[in-house]
């Protein structure tokens, strides 16, 4: 014997997290942002060795954005909360 | 100015004159109200009768209409509005707290009549956000772009324009200054 739940509630695969495909932090390039400011905040929030962080402040700069971390979506999100906050123009994206 | 250097432990310092200091303080002050968590949010409306299209816009925080604003505090998802709301109904206040402290912290450490500033780390990177978010904000109202030279070039020195240009150019080598010193 049991009761009729008052909803039906199909499951919604669609609204499922995507594991396999990874989230994205994106930073795109922006005329104000010192390029030695950016390469420090990439040095200081992800902990990238300079060469590295120099790079990735490159590729925004010459080609106007770049990934600069993959993961989960939540932790991408904190990512560009973090970047906000350095007055970096950072999104996220599902890398697809 | 005597521009930023590194200090033992991780610090910076510099000195500033009495009208540099003045303008710093009048530049970040207004970021600080602009960015205030009870300050403008141009996307909200905030007169009486538009209360009924507040609550709409409670679950749907919107870009803000000021493009500094909306530099300040940029959407988290491009291409994507209910994500970008979503995000920002969750992010942005604590952002404006976030912006607003280290302007608080920048003013609090940058004495009214100039002299000498002495930052510890943690002090330099809020005088760091401060500063990026001063220059993001005259960057857009002047519609700075990356030639930004040739821009202020362009300039007749008798535009009104001109001394903004001149210390947006100022600030960047402040700024400057300090992310050399603590690199």
């Amino acid at each position: 014997m049991s009761v009729a739940p008052a909803e039906v509630d199909l499951p919604r695969s669609a609204d499922k997290p995507v594991t396999d495909k990874p989230w994205v932090t994106i930073v795109w390039n922006d005329p104000v942002n010192l390029m030695t400011y950016v390469t420090y905040v990439f040095q200081q929030v992800f902990g990238f060795p300079k060469k590295k962080a120099t790079r990735l402040m490159l590729d925004v700069h010459h080609k106007g954005k770049a990934v600069v971390a993959a993961g989960a979506r939540e932790a991408m999100e904190h990512n560009v909360e973090v970047l906000h906050g350095y007055g970096l123009w950072a999104t996220v994206q599902h890398d697809n | 100015m005597e521009p930023f250097r590194s200090t033992r432990g991780g610090g910076a310092r510099a000195h500033l004159a009495p009208t540099e200091a003045s303008l710093l303080r009048s530049l970040v002050g207004q970021v600080l109200t602009l960015v205030a968590p009870d300050g403008p949010r141009p996307g909200q409306p905030d007169d009486l009768l538009a209360w009924d299209a507040e609550l709409t816009q409670q679950d749907q925080p919107q870009t803000p209409d000021d493009p500094v604003l909306a530099r300040l505090l940029p959407d988290g998802y491009r291409d994507d509005p209910d994500a970008a709301g979503e995000f920002r109904r969750y992010t942005e206040s604590s952002l404006r707290s976030a912006k607003q402290q280290a302007a608080q912290e920048m003013l609090d450490t940058l004495p009214e009549a100039g002299g000498r500033i002495q930052l510890t780390h943690d002090q330099a990177h809020a005088w760091l956000k401060a500063l990026n978010d001063v220059r993001l904000a005259l960057g857009v109202r002047l519609n700075v772009t990356e030639d930004f030279e040739q821009q202020w070039g362009q300039l007749r020195a008798d535009d009104p324009q001109w001394a903004a240009y001149e210390v947006y150019a100022w600030l960047g080598a402040v700024q400057e200054s300090l992310v050399q010193a603590l690199a």
